[in-house]
C-alpha cells in the first residue's frame, strides 16, 4: 500500500499544476489555433511577480494580484501583439510567442537576476498535514489542491453556465460560425488569452515556492505541458484534465518502481542475454527512464491517435 | 532596477571588451580570454566566474601583472553548447588570444581539449592554450589528456576522496544519488570505490540514478530513502535537481544530512536557506570563512575585499586565484605569452594560494595538486552567503598529499619537450 499511496498523492498534487499550466494553454491553443510558446515564461513571471509581493503585501494578498497582474500582461500581447501578427497566419503567431518566450527569459533575468530568489512557503501552511507510512504530506500541498480544484470548478461553470462560457465553448469548436453570428470573436479572443495567462500566473503562486523560483523554470516546464496539451486532445478541457493527471501520476509512480522491463519478462532476457543492446535495454531500470515515458506516451498517440485522448476536432 | 541597470552595464562592458580588443591599448595589456556561457540557462555561472575571475586577476595587476603588463580578461558566450565554444575559440584565436580559460560543463571541455589540440596541430606558429577552470571530469587529464590541457581544479576523484575521508565515523549507512549522465557516473562509482577502500564499515542502502534536469518532484523518491534507513545521503545532483530533492526531502520529514558536491555554487545557498541549515555538507576548493576560522590573515583580507565588491555570492573558487597567481608566473618564467613557452613554464609550477598551502601543477597529466574543505551549512557564521544568514564552516580538510592519486594520462607532448 505505501508504495502506492504516496506516489498516488504527490502525482496527484503534480498532475493538478501541470492541468493549471495547460489548462489555460489548450483554452488558448483550441480557440486561436496558436501553440503559445510564452504560456510557460508568463508561468515564471506569476512565481516572480508573487514573490516580490509577497514581501510587499504577503502571500495571501500576492495570490489574489499577481495572477491579476499575469492577465493584463496576457491581454496586452494579445492587443498589441497577437492581434497585429494574426493576418499573417498561424506561423506568424508562434514565431511571435516563440520570440516572446525569449524575451520574458532573458527580461526576468535582467530584472530579478540570475540566481534563484528565496520564495518560500507561507508560515501559516508549511508544517506536515498528515503522515503517511512514516513519510509527512505538506500542508502546503493539500493547499495546491484546494487552489487547483477551485479553479477547475470555476472554469467548469464560466464554461458551462455562463453566457460568456457559451461563447467561449461555441468559438471552441465553431470559431468561423460564431465570427458569422456577430459575436466580437477578437474580443473573446482576449479574453481567453488573458484568462489563460490568468491560471499561468495563478500555477505560479503556488508552483514557484512548489518548486524553485529561477530563470530556468519556464524553459524546464514548458515541453511537458506541451506534452500534456497534446496527449489530452484539441479543444477538449476534460482530455487535458484527464492527461494532466495521467503524466503527473506517471513521472512519480515510475521513479518509485525500482525493477526494469527484464524483471517482467525475466526467462526471455535470460535467453537474450545482458551483455548485448537489446538485453541491456530492456534491463534499465524503470525509475531511471521514468521522466522520458511522457515523451513517449506523447510520441505513441501522435502515431495511433493524432487528435490526442480526447480531441474532437484538427487544428 | 538597481540589478537591471548593473546587467545593461555588464553587458555593454562584456560587448565592449570583445569589440575593443582590436584597438591600439592592445600592446598595453595582456589579453586573455574567458569562454563560458553569458546566455541561456547557465549563465548565472557565466556571470558568477566571470565575477571571481575578474576579482583574481585585479589582485594579481595589483601586484603588477606580468612582463610588466597588467592582465585584461575578453568574454566569450558559448552557450554552454560545445559546437558553440568551438566557434569561440575560433574567434579568440582569429583576435590573437592564444591563452583561453574555460570550463563550465565537462562536455564543453571535452569540446575545447580536443579542439585545441586539433588546432595546434594545424596551426604550430600560432597555438593557443587551454586552462580549465572547473570542468571536474576524469577523462580530461586521463583518456583525452592533452598537452595543451591544464586543470586548475580538483577533479572527481580527488573531491570524492575528500568527501569520503571526512565522512563522520557515526554514519555507516549512506544513499547515493546522482544525475544520469557522464559525472554523476563517475561520481557514483567513484565513492563505491573509495568507500571500499577508506570506510568498509559503511553500507550502501541504496544506488540510484536520476535523468538529470528532468524531475520536477522528488516526492516519490522520500519513501525509499526513508525506508532504506540511511543516515546521509550523497549526491552530485545540482541545481534544480539538489534543491527539489531537499525540499521534497524536507517535506517528507527526512532527516539526513546531504553530502553534496556543488550546494555551495552561485544560488545553492538562496535556494537552500534555512531548509538546508545544518544537514548539508559539500567539498569545494575554500570558502568566506576559512580565514576567519582559522586565523589566516591573507585569507580575511582576501574575504573582505572581495565582499566590498557586493558580489552576492561567496568566493568559492579559490583555485581562480591559483590560475592567476600561476599565469602570471609563468609568462614571467617564459619571459613571454608563447603557449608553449607557458605551458612548459606551468608545469610542475608552484605556488603558495591563499590560505597558505602550496598548490602544484603536476607534469604527468596538468592537474593541479591541492586541498579540498568539506564544510557543512550553518549559523552563525562569520560571513554568511548570498544573505541568507547561514554560511558554510569547514568540517574537515584532506590535504594535496592525501589526495595526489596515480594518472593513466599518456600525453603527447610537442617535439623537443
Amino acid at each position: 500500500m505505501e508504495i502506492v499511496l504516496n506516489p498516488l498523492l504527490n502525482g496527484f498534487v503534480y498532475g493538478m499544476l501541470l492541468f493549471m499550466l495547460a489548462s489555460g494553454l489548450t483554452l488558448i491553443f483550441s480557440m486561436m489555433g496558436v501553440l503559445n510558446f510564452a504560456h510557460a515564461g508568463i508561468y515564471m513571471i506569476g512565481a516572480y511577480v508573487a514573490f516580490d509581493m509577497s514581501r510587499l503585501i504577503g502571500f495571501w494578498a500576492a495570490l489574489i494580484v499577481a495572477p491579476l497582474v499575469c492577465a493584463a500582461i496576457g491581454a496586452g500581447i494579445e492587443v498589441w501583439g497577437l492581434r497585429r501578427t494574426h493576418h499573417n497566419g498561424h506561423i506568424a503567431e508562434l514565431l511571435f510567442t516563440f520570440g516572446l518566450f525569449f524575451i520574458i527569459e532573458r527580461g526576468v533575468q535582467m530584472v530579478w537576476g540570475m540566481l534563484p530568489v528565496p520564495y518560500r512557503v507561507p508560515a501559516l501552511l508549511d508544517f506536515p498535514l498528515f503522515r503517511l507510512y512514516g513519510v509527512d504530506f505538506p500542508a502546503y500541498r493539500a493547499f495546491m489542491l484546494l487552489i487547483a480544484g477551485g479553479m477547475l470548478l470555476a472554469i467548469r461553470l464560466l464554461l458551462t453556465r455562463t453566457r460568456v462560457g457559451l461563447i467561449i465553448q461555441a468559438s471552441l469548436t465553431h470559431p468561423q460560425m460564431v465570427s458569422s453570428l456577430g459575436h466580437n470573436v477578437p474580443r473573446v479572443f482576449t479574453l481567453v488569452f488573458a484568462g489563460g495567462c490568468y491560471l499561468a500566473g495563478l500555477a505560479g503562486v503556488i508552483g514557484g515556492n512548489y518548486q524553485v523560483t529561477e530563470p530556468a523554470m519556464a524553459a524546464s516546464l514548458g515541453p511537458i505541458v506541451f506534452v500534456v496539451v497534446v496527449f489530452g486532445g484539441l479543444g477538449s478541457l476534460s482530455g487535458c484534465f484527464v492527461s494532466s493527471i495521467v503524466i503527473g501520476m506517471v513521472q512519480t509512480f515510475a521513479v518509485s518502481i525500482d525493477g526494469s522491463l527484464a524483471d517482467l519478462l525475466g526467462p526471455i532476457v535470460a535467453w537474450i542475454g545482458t551483455d548485448n543492446l537489446a538485453g541491456e535495454i530492456l534491463s534499465i531500470p524503470v525509475s531511471r527512464v521514468g521522466p522520458l515515458l511522457p515523451y513517449a506516451m506523447m510520441v505513441g498517440i501522435l502515431m495511433f491517435r493524432p487528435r490526442g485522448l480526447m480531441g474532437t476536432r484538427d487544428t | 532596477m538597481k540589478k537591471y541597470l548593473r546587467c545593461l552595464a555588464a553587458g555593454a562592458l562584456s560587448a565592449g571588451m570583445c569589440l575593443g580588443s582590436g584597438l591600439a591599448r592592445a600592446e598595453d595589456t595582456i589579453k586573455i580570454a574567458f569562454i563560458a556561457p553569458f546566455s541561456g540557462a547557465f549563465a548565472a555561472n557565466g556571470d558568477a566566474w566571470l565575477k571571481m575571475l575578474t576579482f583574481a586577476m585585479n589582485n594579481v595587476n595589483a601586484k603588477g601583472g606580468a612582463l610588466g603588463k597588467k592582465f585584461e580578461l575578453v568574454t566569450f558566450d558559448d552557450k554552454i553548447q560545445p559546437a558553440e565554444a568551438l566557434i569561440q575559440l575560433k574567434a579568440a584565436t582569429d583576435q590573437n588570444l592564444p591563452i583561453i580559460l574555460g570550463g563550465i560543463g565537462s562536455n564543453v571541455a571535452a569540446a575545447m581539449e580536443e579542439g585545441v589540440e586539433k588546432y595546434n596541430r594545424r596551426n604550430p606558429e600560432h597555438r593557443a592554450l587551454y586552462l580549465n577552470l572547473s570542468a571536474l571530469s576524469m577523462p580530461l587529464t586521463e583518456e583525452n589528456c592533452s598537452f595543451w590541457h591544464f586543470r586548475f581544479a580538483s577533479n572527481v576523484t580527488q573531491r570524492v576522496a575528500s568527501l569520503i575521508k571526512g565522512l563522520p565515523k557515526d554514519i555507516t549507512k549512506v544513499y547515493l544519488m546522482n544525475q544520469d549522465y557522464l559525472y554523476g557516473q563517475g561520481v557514483e562509482s567513484d565513492t563505491k570505490k573509495f568507500l571500499a577502500k577508506f570506510r568498509p564499515d559503511v553500507k550502501i542502502v541504496g544506488d540510484e540514478f536520476v535523468p538529470m534536469g528532468k524531475i520536477k518532484d522528488f516526492s516519490s523518491y522520500i519513501p525509499k530513502i526513508k525506508e532504506s534507513g540511511a543516515q546521509a545521503l550523497i549526491t552530485s545532483n545540482w541545481g534544480p535537481d539538489f534543491n527539489l530533492l531537499m525540499k521534497s526531502g524536507n517535506e517528507g520529514g527526512l532527516d539526513i544530512k546531504y553530502y553534496t558536491f556543488s550546494a555551495h555554487l552561485n544560488g545553492g545557498p538562496t535556494s537552500m536557506g534555512p531548509e538546508g541549515g545544518n544537514r548539508t555538507i559539500t567539498v569545494l576548493e575554500g570558502h568566506d570563512n576559512v580565514g576567519a576560522d582559522n586565523h589566516i590573515p591573507t585569507a580575511e583580507d582576501f574575504v573582505k575585499r572581495w565582499r566590498d565588491t557586493k558580489p552576492g555570492i561567496d568566493f568559492v573558487w579559490t583555485n581562480f586565484q591559483t590560475t592567476f597567481d600561476m599565469l602570471a608566473a609563468a609568462i614571467n618564467k617564459a619571459g613571454s605569452t608563447d603557449p608553449l613557452k607557458v605551458a612548459l613554464a606551468l608545469e610542475g609550477m608552484q605556488t603558495t594560494d591563499i590560505y597558505g598551502h602550496v598548490n602544484t601543477m603536476r607534469k604527468a597529466d596538468h592537474q593541479i595538486q591541492m586541498p579540498l574543505y568539506t564544510a557543512l551549512f550553518t549559523k552563525p557564521v562569520p560571513n554568511d552567503s548570498e544573505g541568507t544568514g547561514w554560511g558554510w564552516k569547514t568540517e574537515s580538510m584532506v590535504s594535496a598529499e592525501d589526495l595526489t592519486f596515480p594518472t593513466a594520462c599518456q600525453m603527447k607532448r610537442p617535439d623537443g619537450t
